[in-house]
């Protein structure tokens, strides 16, 4: 047996298989790698009143990502995939920007609610239109979804002509730039997003019903759960992390760019949702597993900076990453390596429960 | 089938013509077909409408029609091996960033290593060649989603592209400017050397397609993977051979690529992806697999081609509506597809 420890085997291995065990040690590991080359790296420290530190600018730049994969799980739960989430973004980017820009006094509180609203409307939009062409027409989730992304820049760019407007208001600068009780305010935005998504899948049965309907939907139809109704749910409920991410970016920068608000956020989002542990597949996620894969994937960037390796290389090693954990939740992959070793290998992967995972059940009776 | 056979069987009893009517309908409708000759249809329309609406200002020279050719070459290569890939059932989401890839990698051995060009074009072909085979080979072996996996694809070369140069690379190689600047007439206008190299490719996966085994494979794996396996034909086989297909296809659209832009640029091909997708599914093949003609991509992308035609006549309209219209194209196939497999089950 390779567990280190004699005297607490069942612990340790109850550790290593909860199933955010790897997320999180990917994620300590990396944060790690920075202090060699950073030795203050885990300092904070408390400039005009705001906390700074390389740990707060990671949740900050993260938090974008943090929301739309928070949806994207979901989606993901039920079988399917969004990809129009770019371009959601850049869609409530551009329309908010454009609202507030027309306003005679951007800062007046009323036009910027007006403003978050309308985009929110349009993301959620979006999102329906998602999930009638998968729920409702049957087409499968990367098809469906393609339409808005390809389509959906085009719109973002049509909204602001092009251009990419800049505006300067003071209240909707809070949501993406602005601090809040000294750290900053899209930490807290994040915090409820998580927390009343973790609320309603974990405290409510809409959790359990999701993960039927991405276990086997025509199954889960027959038991009388509305496969349907909960599919388009899901899609708008991404759509609107999307847009609540698009307000956060255009925000962040006071500025709105159809073109380049979002790019690439998708595949980043899915594959945070993929290292955090929930299957492609569908039929079972885990929101805190997302949350520490975006995590992980800023923290990876960041790191990419800090320790001088060349920016470039950032898309190299996020697709190794990718392959890694990819091979590791296969099965097949798993049963060729890792099968001849010793079977107490084959419990590494993130993911806890494929099929192949009868193999380390059969291993903890013996 | 069964509702066809009773109108038939009516219309002979009554000699009356509109149950006729009716059949021939329904038995177009259940046409394989339609979607390419809605297409055709739609291609047709277009430029029809296209001729009337600019006819002062030469669209209906025949040098605009093969333009279409001579602009759009490169995306009907990554095309044709999307549709190679989408007939079997997968996905390719690499084509872009492969496109990127080997028009940096070929303009840096070419220009800052001083390798011959002759020796370039078929390395920069099998590395493309190569990368299809790997991500087919984790596709089949490791059983992993082609989506995620060509996702990695996607990441990986475009990334090497970056760790080439980050900055763009022009060609001022002698050869590659004049290749580029050929044109062979063919009697009513003229075509380039990458046009033309992009007619031979469709017609090449035309005949695989249809004239040989391989072909008849892809259409069996990409109709019902299981039916294929039980029928005893070489899934592993065919599936990496795909995948190696389309990373060639993208090689070689992105050497057409070159002489189209005559540079290679870390950015190049960003989200030429989703216009293959785009183009194979406005060509009518099926998004499940199994079903489609490599005609169709042709017209798909001539499609796609017009659209920017057409709004650079028109003048007045920004770059931003080809996305508008590819998408609302996009949808409104995916659509038509959707009621055609509805008919088909029940």
């Amino acid at each position: 047996m390779s567990t280190p420890s004699a005297t607490t085997p069942s612990r340790w291995r109850a550790l290593t298989q909860h199933h955010l065990f790897w997320p999180v040690a990917v994620l300590i590991a990396l944060l790690l790698v920075n202090v060699p080359f950073t030795p203050d790296f885990f300092a904070i420290r408390m400039t005009d009143g705001h906390l700074y530190g390389s740990l707060v600018s990671i949740v900050l730049f993260g938090s974008p990502l943090i929301l739309v994969a928070v949806g994207m799980t979901l989606v993901i739960a039920t079988g399917g995939i969004d990809l129009s989430v770019g371009a959601v973004v850049a869609i409530t980017g551009a329309l908010t920007c454009s609202y507030i820009s027309d306003q005679a006094d951007q800062s007046a509180l009323a036009g910027v609610f007006l403003a978050v609203g309308i985009g929110l409307v349009a993301a959620v939009v979006c999102g329906l239109w998602n999930g009638f062409l998968v729920a409702r027409m049957g087409i499968q989730p990367i098809i469906a979804t393609l339409i808005i992304m390809v389509a959906g820049r085009g719109v973002a760019q049509l909204i602001t002509d092009g251009q990419i407007i800049t505006i300067n208001s003071e209240p909707y600068k809070l949501i993406g730039g602005g601090y809040w009780l000294t750290l900053p305010f899209s930490i807290f935005i994040v915090a409820a997003v998580v927390a009343v998504t973790v609320a309603l899948t974990r405290r409510t049965a809409l959790g359990l019903l999701v993960e039927s309907v991405g276990g086997n939907a025509e199954a889960s139809r027959l038991v009388g759960i509305r496969s349907m109704r909960i599919k388009i749910m899901v899609y708008m409920f991404c759509a609107l992390c999307a847009g609540i991410a698009g307000l956060m970016i255009s925000s962040n920068t006071s500025a709105a760019d159809g073109n380049n608000a979002g790019l690439w956020i998708e595949l980043d989002a899915i594959l945070a949702v993929v290292i955090g542990g929930t299957s492609l597949l569908g039929g079972r996620f885990s929101i805190g597993g997302t949350v520490i894969g975006a995590l992980v994937i800023q923290t990876l960037t960041t790191t990419i900076y800090t320790i001088g390796v060349p920016t470039q290389t950032n898309l190299v090693f996020k697709a190794v990453v990718v392959i890694v954990v990819c091979l590791l939740q296969s099965p097949k992959f798993r049963a060729k390596v890792f099968g001849a070793k010793g079977r107490a290998r084959t419990t590494a992967p993130a993911e806890p429960a494929t099929p192949a995972d009868a193999a380390p059940k059969m291993e903890v009776s013996r | 089938m069964s509702a066809t056979t009773k109108t038939r069987t009516a219309a002979e009893g009554r000699t009356a013509s509109k149950p006729a009517q009716a059949s021939a309908a329904t038995r177009l409708l259940g046409d394989r077909r339609l979607p390419v000759l809605v297409t055709v249809g739609l291609f047709l329309a277009m430029y029809i409408a296209g001729i009337s609406r600019y006819q002062n200002y030469g669209f209906g020279e025949p040098q605009v029609f093969l333009n279409l050719f001579i602009d759009n070459g490169y995306l009907l290569v990554a095309a044709v091996g999307a549709t190679l890939v989408i007939m079997s059932g997968g996905i390719d989401l690499s084509v872009g960033s492969v496109i990127g890839f080997t028009t940096m990698f070929t303009a840096w051995l070419v220009e800052e290593q001083g390798l011959p060009l002759l020796l370039v074009i078929p390395l920069a072909l099998g590395v493309g060649a190569f990368g299809g085979f790997l991500m087919g080979y984790v596709i089949h072996n490791f059983e992993i989603q082609p989506f995620i996996v060509t996702l990695a694809g996607l990441f990986l070369f475009r990334g090497l592209c970056l760790v080439i140069s980050k900055e763009s690379i022009s060609i001022s190689n002698s050869t590659v400017s004049s290749m580029a600047q050929t044109r062979v007439s063919l009697g009513l206008g003229e075509l380039s050397i990458g046009a033309l190299v992009a007619l031979v490719v469709v017609a090449a996966a035309f005949y695989i397609l249809h004239y040989t085994r391989f072909g008849r494979r892809v259409y069996a794996i990409g109709g019902n993977e299981q039916s294929a396996l039980l029928m005893g034909l070489p899934l592993g086989g065919t599936k990496i051979a795909v995948y190696t297909v389309s990373g060639f296809c993208s090689a070689l659209a992105g050497l057409l690529f070159i002489l189209f832009i005559q540079s290679g640029d870390p950015l190049h091909g960003i989200g030429m992806e989703l216009d293959a997708i785009a183009a194979v599914v406005i060509g009518g093949t099926l998004l499940t697999g199994g079903s489609g003609y490599v005609l169709g991509t042709l017209f798909g992308v001539l499609v796609l081609g017009l659209i920017k035609t057409i709004i650079s006549f028109e003048g007045t309209l920004s770059s931003w509506w080809t996305k508008i219209a590819t998408g609302v194209l996009l949808g409104a196939f995916i659509l038509i597809q959707r009621a055609m497999t509805a008919r088909k089950q029940t």
